[in-house]
């Protein structure tokens, strides 16, 4: 049963600038005692998610809007389970897929169908899992003939069409999107249009987080408006 | 964003967690053997001998030292060159190991900020990088061995034994290095800066017997034993059991060290890279 549980998470950076990072400061801070105490008792610390409660369910779609830097992108890898929160309790039950990057771990010298492998283990698909899908991903790319190609042959446009076939070939109980995808040309648009939605349809759970209202407004039940790494509002989409 | 000035103190995590990204990246075998294999074909793309170029450049540094250090330090090429030759692909491997350590994290940065993998995944991706380069420079002792009639008897298995010990230590370094070098940025430069001047200290290109009375040098160094659990074994000169006891007791201190970081920091290494 896809679940997602908040309890007061916060999230924050530390901030080092150079001096921050570097090993002589360390050292010179346990030496030299008072010279540098100002600057210890100061370390400057990027509260990007602060305490933040909220439970998603089966059935929940839910966008996530606000400013640059309001902590949208930061809530998702938390949900991802890339950082786990400084403070407070996160319990997600389901698997999640996060369509975050689409591009990422390409190898660039290996050919298109070496890729979709590529991409689907790292997706944390079986190797026979991917072999099976492989035939349906290889058609809704279009490529056809290029996937035998190393992908740097490939135009960007192309690119994104084959990234986009492997990352959304399975359906994950829980689905989290960075802006909304749009590739490829005019038809191909269409299709992918079409397939995001079914993807989202079959998600038990979708988290969306865009700058687009009209687009918050069509597909979801739910916004999450947060500010300063703040929920301002968490309340039903009005329709 | 609000800036705030907070103590940045590590929080206590979970055993369960790091355990469990210990075992999960170890059976996600499929994925960092994917990842080595890449970083193997990307150094070499395109290039008409590929990976063996590895295998030529490491049979040239033999070559030209063995030839040339043999006269220097007075010693018959076919005593001298199998010996350094054994010597200097155990030394590569073991200071790829430790270089690359530095590494483990900062390099797969991309990977770790956008997909949730088991953060050893990255570590074992190197180790396992490193253990194709030893495979393509293992050819090299082909001919050198024939060429100078060296036989290879069973406790040759003992000198494979030994590289795994290595290879577990490479991955010990990984996870603990990786988290110290995603913190503080000016360790690999000295861990560099270390392991060049180790390999003058270390018995590679002079015999441990050159140090005379001085032979503690070569004793109560590190580097010296898990050379020789590799090296001694496919020279003929039998199991180095002293070298063996160090090896395994430095393994235990590196991997209760390890873990202990690894419990208590693996939560942080995605907020440090």
């Amino acid at each position: 049963m896809a679940h997602i549980c908040a309890d007061g998470i916060s999230v924050e950076f530390p901030i080092w600038s150079p001096s921050r990072r570097s090993l002589k400061t360390a050292v010179l801070r346990a030496t030299t005692g008072g010279r540098l105490a100002r600057e210890t008792s100061t370390r400057v610390m990027i509260q990007a998610l602060c305490d933040l409660s909220f439970e998603f369910s089966r059935g929940d779609r839910v966008g996530l809007v606000g400013h640059n830097g309001s902590g949208k992108t930061t809530l998702l890898r938390v949900l991802t389970g890339i950082y786990e929160p400084v403070r407070g309790r996160l319990d997600v039950a389901g698997r999640v897929s996060s369509l975050l990057d689409l591009s990422l771990g390409m190898d660039h010298e290996g050919t298109g169908y070496e890729n979709i492998v590529l991409r689907g283990v790292l997706m944390g698909l079986s190797p026979s899992a991917i072999e099976s899908k492989i035939g349906e991903i290889a058609e809704f790319s279009e490529l056809d003939d290029y996937l035998s190609m190393p992908i740097r042959t490939y135009s960007s446009g192309m690119l994104l069409r084959l990234a986009f076939a492997v990352s959304t070939a399975i359906a994950p109980e829980i689905l989290l999107l960075d802006e909304w995808l749009s590739v490829g040309d005019a038809s191909f648009r269409d299709k992918a249009e079409r397939r995001l939605l079914q993807m989202i349809e079959s998600s038990a759970i979708v988290v969306l987080a865009s700058h687009d209202v009209s687009l918050i407004r069509r597909f979801c039940s739910r916004t999450l408006h947060l500010e300063h790494g703040r929920i301002l509002a968490d309340q039903a989409a009005a329709s | 964003m609000a800036a705030v000035a907070l103590s940045d103190r590590p929080r206590p995590t979970g055993v369960g967690r790091a355990v469990r990204d210990l075992v999960d990246g170890a059976r996600a075998y499929h994925l960092w053997g994917r990842l080595g294999w890449q970083d193997i074909r990307q150094r070499y793309r395109r290039s008409l001998l590929g990976p063996f170029w590895i295998t030529i450049s490491a049979a040239a540094m033999i070559g030209g030292i063995g030839l040339m250090y043999s006269r220097l330090l007075r010693q018959e090429t076919d005593e001298y060159v199998p010996f350094l030759a054994v010597g200097l692909l155990g030394w590569f491997f073991i200071a790829a190991l430790i270089n690359d350590a530095c590494m483990a994290f900062i390099g797969a940065e991309q990977l770790i900020k956008q997909v949730k993998l088991p953060l050893s995944v990255h570590v074992w991706r190197i180790v396992w990088r490193n253990l194709i380069i030893l495979a393509h420079n293992l050819l090299i002792l082909v001919p050198v061995f024939l060429y100078y009639h060296r036989a290879v008897d069973a406790s040759a298995l003992f000198s494979v034994l030994g590289a795994l010990l290595i290879a577990l230590n490479g991955f010990l370094l990984g996870i603990a290095l990786g988290l110290v070098c995603a913190r503080f940025r000016d360790v690999p430069p000295i861990v560099g800066n270390l392991v060049q001047l180790a390999f003058f200290l270390t018995p590679v290109m002079f015999q441990t017997k050159a140090l005379g009375s001085q032979a503690w040098i070569a004793q109560v160094n590190p580097f010296f034993h898990f050379l020789e659990i590799v090296r001694a074994p496919l020279l003929g000169s039998g199991l180095p059991v002293d070298s063996w006891i160090y090896a395994v007791a430095a393994t235990l201190v590196c991997g209760l060290i390890t873990v202990g970081l690894f419990i208590r920091y693996r939560s942080r290494i995605a907020y440090w890279v």
